[in-house]
């Protein structure tokens, strides 16, 4: 556990800290052993992230597929012939003749997507953490039957939403058998996006309720009895107290929420293999450009992979700074 | 937990609200069956159809009933890779799990305690890092291991799953060592322990339930990674489960009840091991991310 990683932390030290010169003894001993202790997430993080991040930001300047990369057949290696294009990618992409079909769709709906998913998981997250919240017969039995879907791998329920929503599948029948229409989940492309929808919200609600319900029991009881002394009714007692009690759990939740949703592969990929163009978000388009179609178009693939990084990056640098202006952050 | 709703409740506690209206219990009990019901049946749906012999049972599960066997387990466990993908699943998850959690508790530790010159800019890469999109790596991934020869090899998915894990669980591991008390560090100092020996000696036993957490979490991730085993898994017998468990559907032919088999398999042992570990699990992500 203990590596050895000799860092050069003297010279930065003296660079950047100019401290009373017992101080300075003290903190070079201390980075020293901060820079072994970071040393291998830091490479972990350079040779796995930051070198193939590089390599595919290069790869976004090209035209690279599967058929023009250096690849092997059989015994024969074959070198690379891609070549250097700049910045056609993007320009293809974002405004080329079929920007809106390929990514400005994919834009939209990722959006609307992980904003319909958060809010769902959140509120019937919130809705179930507070009925599980007040005293009453069962809950322990609720809660472990809520947290469920949490605990089986989603790989596996994705699954056994695929069996229930098939066209004769157990969904319809119920459905059928109350009279309403029985819709084609996996065929439609407005079903399909509904379908998406509400297996990821039955996927991400434990979590969410799980996170708040412990928000919630650590909110002061006081607060509730002086707020009702008061005379607060219940929604100003929820909008007073519950919703500001909860309100650092609720920064993160939705923060990893919105970052999980935004990335989710497996729920779209295995729900519809490779048969539903108009529910992939951007995630999953990229990667059917990479790897789910013949040639593989790994110069897309990636550029889309890059763009999808900008996007988040503005996001968690806005959202970083929203934590930091809230000084929940050390 | 559950008090006798007639009884006059004893403690101050209980006097805000402690007993619902008999409409809001009725309510809250009416919500609360329902929201259980949908998330059990989906699995109970999977188990029930599991016992159908056929691969179109499914389509009529009212015929299920009369003929359920087990036959789709027997067969599962005798004729298909099942202990291979297990034995793939376990070494990814298993050295997932190692490397990632002991990478991450040094780091943890280190931005926990010490404010050293780049403090800052890891703790955002860290952040960042864990918001990747699978697509940004997974091509240059793709051609990196291919050149290395590390497509279709278990180490090459656990270098991957890493990417994401290490982030992670050095976030979770910094929150739970924020809240051991640095006055501990300072005795370990004064007993004339380096930063390292305070590290391994003094914190590092008292923050088992915070590894216990990174770890499972770094188990249960690995686990269940869709993505990067299904695009550099090629050889069948190589499977995780997450991979096995797509190839029984393919185009031409879906074997939906040896499937479901499978999947009852693969989950009984992680959700059990799930209910074990959930309240640790529950406390930990979310001091771990609370505290940041």
């Amino acid at each position: 556990m203990t590596l050895t990683a000799p860092a050069p932390a003297a010279a930065e030290n003296r660079r950047r800290a100019p401290r009373p010169v017992q101080r300075m003894r003290d903190s070079y001993r201390r980075y020293w052993y901060a820079y072994a202790m970071v040393a291998p997430v830091v490479l972990v993080l350079g040779l796995l992230v930051g070198y193939p991040l590089a390599r595919g930001f290069y790869l976004t300047l090209t035209d690279a597929n599967s058929l023009n990369s250096a690849r092997t057949i059989g015994v024969n290696t074959i070198d690379a012939t891609y070549k250097f294009i700049g910045l056609d990618n993007y320009a293809e992409i974002l405004w080329g003749p079929s920007a809106y079909d390929r990514f400005w769709s994919h834009f939209v709906w990722t959006i609307v997507w992980t904003a319909t998913c958060v809010v769902l998981h959140y509120v019937i997250g919130l809705v179930l953490a507070m009925l599980l919240n007040q005293r009453m017969r069962g809950r322990v039995a609720y809660r472990l039957l809520l947290i469920l879907p949490w605990a089986v791998p989603t790989f596996v329920t994705v699954f056994a939403w695929r069996i229930m929503l098939a066209d004769a599948g157990v969904i319809n029948s119920m459905l059928g058998s109350i009279g309403l229409m029985e819709p084609s989940w996996l065929e439609d492309p407005t079903w399909q996006r509904t379908a998406a929808i509400m297996v990821n919200t039955w996927c991400g609600v434990p979590f969410m309720m799980i996170s708040l319900l412990g928000g919630l029991q650590s909110i002061d009881e006081n607060l509730y009895e002086a707020a009702e002394i008061d005379g607060a009714s219940a929604w100003q007692r929820f909008r007073h107290v519950t919703l500001p009690g909860l309100s650092s759990v609720s920064s993160t939740v939705v923060l990893l929420g919105v970052i999980w949703t935004f990335n989710q592969f497996a729920i779209i990929f295995l729900l519809f293999g490779n048969t539903a163009p108009d529910a992939q978000i951007l995630v999953t388009w990229a990667y059917r450009l990479g790897f789910g179609q013949q040639p593989r178009d790994f110069a897309m693939s990636a550029a889309y992979g890059v763009l999808l990084l900008a996007i988040l990056i503005v996001f968690t640098s806005f959202y970083y700074r929203w934590l930091k202006r809230n000084d929940q952050l050390a | 937990m559950t008090s006798s709703p007639s009884t006059l409740a004893p403690r101050t506690k209980q006097r805000r609200r402690g007993e619902l209206g008999p409409v809001a219990k009725v309510a809250s009990h009416v919500t609360l069956t329902v929201a259980s019901l949908i998330a059990l049946f989906p699995i109970v749906w999977l188990v029930y159809l599991s016992l159908g012999p056929d691969k179109d049972d499914y389509l009529h599960p009212g015929g299920i009933l009369a003929k359920a066997t087990l036959v789709n387990y027997s067969f599962v466990l005798t004729n298909t890779a099942f202990f291979d993908w297990l034995w793939s699943t376990l070494v990814v998850a298993g050295g997932t799990t190692l490397f990632g959690v002991m990478s991450a508790a040094t780091t943890g530790y280190a931005v926990s305690r010490m404010r050293f010159p780049g403090h800052r800019p890891l703790m955002w890469v860290l952040l960042l890092t864990q918001a990747f999109p699978i697509a940004v790596l997974i091509v240059p991934m793709y051609e990196i291991f291919s050149q290395l020869r590390l497509v279709d090899s278990h180490l090459g998915l656990i270098l991957v799953n890493c990417t994401t894990i290490v982030p992670y669980c050095s976030w979770l591991l910094k929150g739970y060592f924020d809240t051991i008390p640095i006055e501990l560090d300072e005795a370990g100092m004064i007993d004339g322990l380096t930063p390292f020996g305070t590290f391994w000696r003094l914190i590092l036993p008292l923050a088992r339930p915070g590894l216990a957490v990174a770890a499972f979490y770094a188990f249960i991730t690995a686990f269940a990674e869709v993505a990067f085993a299904s695009t550099f898994l090629l050889d069948d017998s190589k499977y995780t489960f997450a991979v096995g468990l797509q190839s029984f559907i393919s185009e031409h032919d879906a074997q939906w009840n040896l499937m479901a088999a499978t999947a009852v398999l693969i989950a009984i042992p992680v959700t059990a091991f799930f209910y074990l570990v959930q309240r640790h699990v529950v406390t930990g992500l979310t001091a771990g991310s609370v505290k940041g």
